[in-house]
């Protein structure tokens, strides 16, 4: 079968970026055959047309309950489908739901093969949580910035103090209100507002 | 001291009765700190409270038994204490298939036999004119609503697989898809029927209740291991979801019921549309004919919360005329014991009832009275089923 060589891929998630981190790992990996499905109307009928030995998908799409679906007797299926889920694979199962992500293999191709493949989507699916993640914290730490900034401004015009001193002012008040600097700039904005 | 625990659901108008308990403080009032995690799919929900990140979960009840006989996926035992709601799904058709039965109705519309044998008669034409076959969505393989869309058609002589496309769609998707074309009909619970109505794209044709009386819909699931080990919480959680859904069925609460279950991160659709479906006062037509029934969505009234093992038994019998399993002794008798009227009655103070006399009638308006002791020849009476392969 020539599935043994290099199995045929399919990737469904909403996620450009993430489908994209996934597929570069699988290719890096060795293994060539990767599509990826984007878009979930007829899902079923584009992955019957792709005729993939696995399935990976994301947990957040609401779409794993048509992949159930294959393992319906009808018309409608083509070849049988198991979620790789065993018994003795307990921390396989932990590892995937953790990070998000849930494989099915079709008949026929062999379960020992994919434990590799369930790992490497584990590792890409938690690299991209965590990119978001900094990236999520790099955007508040700009907003948080920004903020210092204009009361900064407030303060100097207000007070009649440097940059140096209006910043000063903030840290040490932060400190002894056990506040963050971002908190007490965001005060000092909504009480100018108050008091516009 | 309190106990935490996390309870997945799917934002449906039947998870109400744990919604409610939640966010109007019977949980709080139990002891317990319950955190509610909205889910996007069965399956996630089936997942997560097999690997234990659940404690409990708003699930089908067909897939309760599912899980418990090991059909499509891991065997894990699951233990259903308590039933959240009784009917509640409805099946709306596009404007177009919704002519088309009607053109071929002989009889009351709301009866299921009437618009069955219509239907034959739609596909039977379509067939004839080499037309696509209709296609019928429902929520999940073992779901109440891909029986009940079965066991309807085929009552009017509709092979359910062969006859027409039989898919599953997730609920959110259900109103594009019919909006679109994509499909000619689904079968689904509240509140997307009111939305397809509301949206003008889909005619409600038969709420479930037409089909049968009295079914098992969504029951509040924990794993049987996990109910062993806890029973004193457990007992807790079916005593804050009882008096959840006694406070839901008082008619005067309801405004404020509706609210909570409108909330973003609980149901997050209009207060309204939720309304609706609790009082069983639907608008059933884009033109704003209006439908009422007693009997649309039952939480907690005629004793739903009790679950009952004859309604294990009947959707059992189902997945077997279905294909999805062989009749065997054995798993029926696993399949009865996922519903559990014991845990119910201690955990309330009941005395425990001997016998089935607590069974309600399933009431199917098509076959034989169902048996549970002679599911076989249950099955036999039908004459289209599909066997295991």
């Amino acid at each position: 079968m020539s599935a043994e060589q290099s199995p045929k891929i399919v990737i469904v998630d909403e996620s450009p970026i993430r489908a994209a981190i996934l597929e570069e790992g699988l290719r890096e990996a060795g293994f060539t055959g990767v599509h990826h499905i984007s878009e979930m109307q007829s899902l079923l009928a584009r992955i019957y047309a792709l005729d993939p030995d696995i399935i990976l998908i994301d947990l957040e799409n609401p779409s794993r309950d048509v992949l159930e679906q294959m393992f319906q007797v009808s018309r409608a299926v083509r070849r049988p489908i198991a979620m790789f889920v065993d018994h003795s694979d307990a921390a396989s199962i932990q590892a995937s739901v953790d990070a998000g992500v849930s494989a099915y293999i079709v008949d026929g191709f062999k379960k020992e093969r994919i434990k590799a493949i369930l790992d490497l989507c584990v590792s890409r699916f938690n690299a991209f949580a965590k990119l978001q993640d900094e990236l999520d914290r790099t955007k508040s730490a700009l907003e948080e910035r920004k903020v210092i900034d204009r009361a900064k401004g407030i303060l100097m015009k207000l007070k009649g103090l440097t940059e140096e001193e209006a910043y000063v002012l903030m840290r040490s008040t932060a400190m002894r209100e056990k506040k963050k600097i971002g908190e007490i700039a965001q005060s000092i904005l909504t009480a100018s507002e108050l008091l516009k | 001291m309190t106990t935490p625990l996390h309870i997945g659901f799917i934002p449906l108008v039947d998870a109400a009765a744990l919604i409610v308990a939640v966010d109007r403080g019977f949980a709080a009032a139990e002891g317990l700190d319950v955190t509610l995690i909205r889910e996007v799919s069965w399956s996630n929900v089936r997942d997560k409270l097999n690997i234990g990140l659940f404690d409990a979960a708003h699930l089908l009840a067909p897939v309760a038994i599912a899980s418990s006989l090991g059909l499509g996926h891991v065997k894990v035992p699951i233990a259903a204490p308590f039933n959240l709601g009784i009917n509640g799904n409805a099946i709306t058709v596009s404007a177009a298939l919704h002519a088309a039965i009607m053109g071929e109705a002989d009889g009351d519309p709301f009866d299921p036999m009437v618009t069955a044998r219509a239907l034959a008669h739609v596909v039977a034409a379509r067939r004839k004119s080499g037309a696509e076959p209709l296609t019928f969505a429902m929520t999940f393989p073992f779901s109440t609503h891909n029986y009940q869309l079965r066991f309807w058609m085929a009552a009017g002589g509709v092979d359910p697989d062969e006859d027409v496309r039989l898919v599953v769609l997730p609920p959110p998707y259900m109103v594009d898809s019919l909006a679109g074309g994509h499909v000619d009909a689904f079968c689904v619970g509240a509140p997307w029927n009111s939305i397809a109505v509301d949206r003008g794209v889909g005619h409600i044709l038969h709420f479930v209740s037409d089909i049968l009386v009295h079914a098992a819909e969504k029951v509040l699931a924990v794993r049987q291991a996990w109910s062993e080990k806890n029973r004193e919480v457990l007992a807790s959680l079916i005593r804050a979801a009882f008096r959840a859904a006694e406070f839901i069925e008082q008619p005067d609460n309801r405004a404020e019921v509706a609210r909570l279950l409108a909330q973003p991160d609980r149901i997050g659709v209009d207060a309204e549309v939720i309304q609706r479906t609790l009082d069983g006062r639907l608008k059933i037509s884009p033109d704003g004919a209006i439908r009422t029934s007693h009997r649309y969505l039952l939480v907690g009234r005629e004793g739903a919360g009790r679950p009952d093992p004859v309604q294990a038994a009947w959707l059992y019998a189902q997945m077997a005329r279905w294909g999805q399993t062989q009749v065997s002794p054995e798993a029926l008798k696993t399949a009865m014991a996922v519903f559990r009227p014991d845990l119910f009655d201690a955990a309330l103070g009941l005395a425990a009832a001997a016998d089935r006399s607590g069974s309600r009638s399933i009431g199917a308006f098509a076959g034989p009275a169902f048996d549970p002791d002679d599911i076989t020849g249950y099955l036999r009476s039908f004459d289209v089923i599909r066997r295991a392969p």
